[in-house]
């Protein structure tokens, strides 16, 4: 079975097809049950790869199936080819898992939606198209993948498309990973200009074998880089992921908290060999991530739309990851990942609950005391937020502990700090949301007596989310626990890239004990902001008066754009329209037209309607033609 | 024995009586026998000049111009008579209805 590992894309891409053409005309129930076996098809097959790697041991090669030619140019080749290597099985696992429960939830989500079908037919084709990215085995046709995202993105944040605001965060994504996609484009180019051969394997060779100098490694490298930050929204690109917000919450879950958005993460990863021939690049991955970790951690403090907080939660940990990556410990990032997707989706799905609930309300401040009305979701939330702040012995405790001891180790302790710092940040705002939303009393919406638990088709995924959530973290225990310990990143070793640095067992206990103790010092200052005295924000946020404006403005940089670039844009266009589109290529065309047109009417005279005059005609011109034969 | 040359002059001839009849009648059936008698004048120059070089490409070249006059004076006729019965009238000076 796991030879047939690349039907793990085709079969949802099958199904988004089907679901494309005929869905508008099935009965919701078929849509529903054919959008989510073809995920459970896929999770089936990835697992069986999965196993069959396992079973074939550390050193056995990668699946591998060439599907069709593609690209042959003099000795460019590039092909339909799949590979599945450890790597691509931890992502597929990730994908199809996190995406089974996603569809499953969706069936009870989108219930009631009149578009219920063209919703299914997106979601199978964003899976189609990640699972394309995640076992591509070159990098020329991860970037379909890569790109094929972005579509889907860009469909399901403006899945309700009548709302302006939905349309215009669906444009914003978009046109903002335009930018990075142009980043990677140049960079893909550089790169294969130099190596000639789009395989992952080459190019993660080349630098060794003298293809690719220092100096376009960190070129090509950074360049890809940006079309990550793009993706997988970091400083400077991480604008459109706040606002991606307005598609329904389930696709908030699946493409921009667990999957589509750490595809750069997978990248950089994947890439491996490339990145870590560039100490360069590797530090501006390193530190875009630390700095976005803090950075966006303290934005989601003063946020009051629980899915914005969420989502800046979400840049925050893709920060994580790309610390993770930049210091050399890629295996530490995809951890990290790994049980992010968990615990994000499960935040975002029982936040969707909570949503369901209330009948669409999203803001904090008209929630609260839902702890009781909601006794599954509740629960659900917070072993997420646990997991999330790093409570000891929670999956996101052992991955963000392993992401930090990687940077100390590495000797970056400034980027330690700065990861320390966020984790403080990360266990503040998440309770600050448990308490806002679920304690104290009920506020507004949360006061409304028809507030009831979401049906077992929602809160069934909450609870096996809530369990991964809790438990995800035992496949990546500490190394102190001796070298068996770290399953994960033993698995992944020999696929991805690791500097491999010692710490005295002494040292990573205290490290260890710092990021449990940044966990529950974070989780106390939230206690005592939002339930020990809860005039304390309100006397804060005068304190500090500027202060709380730039973060609730969220440091200004969407207006600072809006006045850098999008505006000038915008008036450049609207002068190129005035004086070339209307001036010029109008002026051209009108012009044209009026020539014929008063060619026209000078000939009309010609046309009398009478048979003599063309008759007259004739002749003459016989005559002059005879004439002209004679002569 | 008539001489060759005087077919071809009567050919010339008929022709010509054909253009002009064309020109000064304002009546759409004379117009078109008009027509008829220069297509006869073209049959008449060939036959005459077929004689006179003694070859038979242009006997052969006649019985077509025949067959495509009669196919084309059914078609003609029909499209006079059709144009009678709507307009009662077939003065080709009133029938300008194509002036630009």
């Amino acid at each position: 079975m796991a030879e047939a590992f690349w039907l793990i894309p085709l079969i949802p891409g099958a199904g988004a097809l089907v679901l494309l053409l005929f869905g508008s005309r099935m009965p919701r129930r078929w849509v529903s049950w054919q959008s989510t076996l073809a995920v459970l098809a896929s999770f089936v097959l990835s697992a069986a790869g999965f196993a069959r790697l396992v079973r074939a041991g550390p050193d056995a090669p990668a699946l591998a199936k060439t599907l069709l030619p593609w690209i042959a140019s003099g000795s460019f080749v590039a092909e339909f080819a799949f590979s599945f290597d450890r790597l691509s099985a931890v992502m597929a696992l990730v994908v199809t898992g996190v995406g089974l429960l996603i569809h499953v939830y969706s069936v009870g989500y989108m219930a009631g939606d009149k578009a219920y079908a063209r919703y299914f037919a997106y979601l199978n084709l964003f899976m189609f198209f990640m699972l394309v990215l995640v076992t591509a085995s070159d990098i020329v046709l991860m970037f379909i993948g890569w790109e094929g995202v972005g579509l889907c993105s860009y469909l399901l944040i403006g899945f309700w498309f009548d709302r302006p605001a939905a349309a215009k965060a669906g444009l914003k994504a978009f046109v903002v990973n335009r930018v990075g996609d142009a980043a990677f484009i140049v960079g893909l180019l550089f790169l294969l200009t130099a190596v000639g051969d789009p395989s992952f394997a080459a190019i993660n060779a080349a630098p060794a074998a003298g293809l690719v100098g220092p100096g376009l490694a960190t070129l090509a490298a950074v360049l890809l880089f940006v079309g990550a930050t793009g993706k997988s929204a970091q400083i400077p690109l991480y604008v459109w992921l706040p606002d991606a917000m307005e598609g329904p919450t389930p696709v908030s879950a699946l493409i921009h908290a667990a999957t589509m958005v750490t595809a750069g993460v997978y990248m950089v990863s994947r890439l491996g060999g490339l990145f870590a021939a560039s100490p360069a690049a590797s530090a501006v991955v390193a530190w875009t991530g630390g700095l976005t970790a803090v950075f966006a951690a303290t934005v989601a403090l003063v946020q009051t739309d629980i899915k914005r907080v969420l989502a800046y939660s979400t840049i925050s940990q893709i920060g994580y990851m790309f610390l993770g990556c930049g210091v050399g410990a890629c295996a530490a990032g995809m951890f990290h990942l790994f049980t992010h997707a968990f615990f994000k989706s499960l935040l975002f799905l029982a936040a969707g609950s909570v949503i369901h609930a209330l009948g669409g309300e999203q803001d904090m401040r008209r929630m609260g005391g839902l702890r009781k009305r909601l006794p599954v979701t509740f629960p659900a939330f917070l072993v997420g937020a646990m997991a999330i702040a790093g409570v000891p012995f929670l999956s996101g405790f052992f991955s963000k502990d392993a992401i930090l001891t990687s940077a100390f180790a590495g000797g970056h302790y400034v980027l330690y700090g700065l990861g320390l710092a966020g984790a403080v940040l990360t266990a503040f705002y998440v309770f600050r949301m448990v308490f806002l939303t679920f304690y104290g009393e009920p506020r507004a919406a949360g006061a409304h007596p028809r507030v009831r638990e979401s049906p077992p088709v929602m809160t069934v995924p909450l609870v096996i989310l809530a369990a991964l959530s809790a438990l995800a973290g035992l496949a990546g225990l500490p190394v102190l626990l001796g070298g068996r310990a770290d399953l994960f990143g033993r698995f992944l070793e020999g696929v991805v890239v690791r500097t491999a640095h010692r710490l005295a067992a002494s040292s990573e206990v205290l490290l260890i004990l710092a990021a449990a103790a940044s966990a529950l010092a974070g989780i106390y200052l939230a206690f005592v902001f939002y339930r020990g005295s809860p005039a304390l924000p309100a006397r804060s946020a005068a304190r500090f008066p500027r202060l709380y404006r730039l973060l609730t403005g969220k440091y200004y940089v969407d207006e600072a754009y809006e006045a850098a670039i999008v505006r000038p844009l915008v008036r450049g266009a609207e002068l190129v329209y005035r004086r070339f589109d209307l001036e010029v290529v109008d002026g051209a065309l009108n012009a044209s037209a009026a020539a014929a047109r008063g060619a026209g009417q000078g000939l009309n005279t010609v046309q009398s309607g009478l048979l003599r005059d063309y008759a007259l005609a004739f002749l003459l011109g016989v005559v002059i033609f005879l004439g002209a034969l004679l002569l | 024995m008539i001489p060759p040359p005087a077919f071809l002059f009567l050919a010339v001839l008929l022709f010509g009586l054909g253009v002009l009849a064309f020109f000064v009648k304002k009546d759409l059936l004379t117009q078109f026998m008009a027509v008829e008698i220069m297509l006869n004048a073209g049959n008449l120059a060939f036959l005459s000049l077929a004689k006179a070089f003694g070859r038979a490409e242009g006997q052969a070249l006649v019985l077509f111009v025949i067959t495509v006059a009669a196919a084309e004076a059914v078609v003609g006729l029909a499209i006079i008579v059709v144009v009678f019965r709507q307009r009662r009238s077939l003065r080709t000076d009133e029938l300008k209805d194509l002036k630009g």
